[in-house]
């Protein structure tokens, strides 16, 4: 009898309970929109400055219009065109490059001097010069993104093959793998994950020149919709460019790490 | 047909005899320098085929860098070294067995085993019957899909045996490759180890520290000195085959053979501990 009581009173105490990563779950959706909620309440009772803050609501119903018009949709894919080709353009010789830094010390003698004295320059101020360079078109945009994403793989492919244990290539030697055989099986996936890391980055720097490239010299873009939003002064349309920039940071990261997940299952 | 070796020669893969009597491998006042150090001193020494020939040595003694030699990672600064491979043997001269974790961990157990075929490009069918086989040998065929992280360090060193003698060499390297691991594991895998090679007697040139695994194993056993490593002495075993590795130690003849390796190895190790100490204080 006793027993029947003791889980009797030990249920209701268990149902209560989540575990901790339910719990971190959702306080992790509810503080957004606790910050939407409060965002909406100040500017309603006009505790902010709409002119710099519009309401959340005013800002969504300017998504909606500038979607329905296909105006956003066409920026949108303007921006995400430029991001992939640049991403290729720049992304590839950085990767070949980097893994061949990595495996020759010749050519990490040519190329470590060039990297290092350029890297540091910030990328933002080179658009006046591809500008001059590659002109208003897409050219000087894909450019820019180029170079955003050269840096940041070239870097990790030579440190990620650097970092490769010593081991594996003597056992390519002892094997006879060719060249190209210890670039395919040993170097490219045992400097796969710093790559991936490398790539990461390099698509968040991307995304960060391209909005800038497109506030100069574009006629489409979002970059160019919030330029051209701050010249009319429409600011709800500025915080539609910089909300979908945000969602597009956000699907890529979630994307690139769904691909690192396929590409490096080897890696708990 | 036997050609010599001439210094830096890594290919050996051309080197073809048909003469069975001539050793396998015929090593012949080998050395290598590393500027003034000397890291293994004038070696000579024959090897027969299809022996197992362990090398005993204090650490820092060199038989790594010889085997490093004779695996074509290093290049011998004097001296040369003979295989004799099968007139039209398709076979490669050695594949290595590398102390400590040495498989590829972006490879699967099996695409691990089968690396040497592979990069020989064997047709997909003798990679499938060479690896299945080597894979069931080492109780590894249920792990075929299993990436190394999610094997212990025993399985691991099988993979790399499998991979060793799914390439089918005709001479077997191994460096220490159970150095690694606790003693249990160690007594299963020097069995197994046993079973494997008494299919088809490879020539096995095996590195270990380990007296007790040298005379278990070993037809022959070479005890080199401390820096430089020379040759100090060769000693025969005359244990039959094929061998229990835990019978072996209640055997009379088997206590004897350590002894008599021990006492020649402890001047050795005495003396590399007195080398390393004096190395200790200059820093």
């Amino acid at each position: 009898m006793s027993a029947h009581i003791e889980a009797d009173t030990i249920r209701p105490t268990r149902s209560w309970k989540i575990s901790e990563n339910t719990r971190d779950r959702l306080i992790s959706v509810a503080s957004p929109i606790l910050l939407l909620l409060v965002w909406e309440i100040a500017a309603r009772t006009g505790l902010i400055d709409t002119r710099f803050f519009p309401a959340p609501s005013s800002i969504f119903e300017t998504l909606v219009t500038l979607s329905s018009t296909g105006e956003l949709w066409q920026h949108t894919a303007a921006s995400l065109q430029r991001l992939f080709i640049g991403f290729l353009v720049g992304g590839i010789p950085a990767l070949i490059l980097g893994i061949i830094m990595g495996l020759s010390r010749p050519v990490r003698a040519v190329f470590d001097p060039l990297i290092s004295a350029t890297y540091p320059i910030p990328k933002s101020s080179i658009l006046p010069l591809a500008l001059l360079i590659f002109g208003l078109g897409e050219g000087s945009k894909i450019f820019m993104v180029a170079i955003g994403v050269f840096f940041p793989v070239a870097i990790n492919a030579t440190a990620g093959v650097r970092e490769i244990n010593k081991i594996y290539l003597d056992v390519g030697r002892n094997f006879k793998a060719s060249r190209w055989d210890t670039f395919r099986t040993i170097a490219l996936p045992g400097a796969l994950p710093v790559i991936m890391t490398g790539i990461k980055l390099g698509v968040g720097m991307g995304l960060v020149l391209i909005a800038i490239a497109e506030m100069m010299g574009a006629k489409s873009g979002l970059g160019y919709m919030i330029w051209a939003a701050w010249e009319t002064f429409s600011v709800e349309q500025m915080y539609v460019g910089l909300f979908v920039i945000a969602i597009i940071g956000f699907v890529l990261t979630l994307v690139l790490n769904e691909i690192e997940k396929r590409l490096v299952p080897w890696k708990r | 047909m036997n050609q010599a070796l001439a210094k830096k020669a890594t290919a050996r893969d051309d080197i073809a005899t048909e003469s069975r009597e001539r050793p396998a491998i015929r090593i012949k006042g080998l050395s290598k320098r590393f500027g003034s150090f000397t890291a293994v001193d004038n070696v000579t020494i024959d090897i027969a085929r299809g022996e197992f020939f362990m090398i005993v040595g204090p650490s820092g003694c060199g038989k790594t860098t010889l085997l490093r030699i004779l695996a074509g990672l290093e290049a011998p600064t004097d001296g040369s070294i003979d295989v004799n491979v099968e007139a039209g043997s398709q076979r490669p001269v050695n594949s290595m067995v590398f102390q400590g974790d040495s498989i590829f961990p972006w490879m699967t157990v099996w695409d691990n085993a089968a690396y040497g075929l592979k990069m020989r490009r064997a047709s997909q069918a003798q990679i499938k019957e060479v690896v299945g086989h080597y894979l069931d040998r080492t109780g590894l065929l249920k792990f075929a899909d299993a990436y190394p992280h999610q094997l212990s360090g025993g399985m691991k060193q099988r993979v790399s045996i499998a991979r060793a003698f799914a390439n089918d060499p005709e001479i077997l390297l191994m460096d220490e490759p159970f150095s690694a691991l606790d003693a249990q594991n160690k007594l299963l895998l020097q069995e197994e180890l046993l079973r494997i090679w008494d299919e088809n007697k490879k020539t096995v040139l095996f590195i270990t520290h380990d007296v007790d695994e040298a005379v278990k194993l070993g037809d022959r056993i070479m005890v080199m000195t401390a820096q430089p490593g020379r040759v100090k002495t060769v000693v025969p075993v005359s244990l039959a085959r094929p061998r229990d590795v835990l019978e072996l130690q209640q055997n009379p003849e088997f206590g004897k053979l350590v002894h008599q390796i021990w006492s020649s190895l402890r001047d050795e190790v005495q003396r590399a501990r007195e080398l390393d100490e004096a190395k200790g204080v200059r820093k």
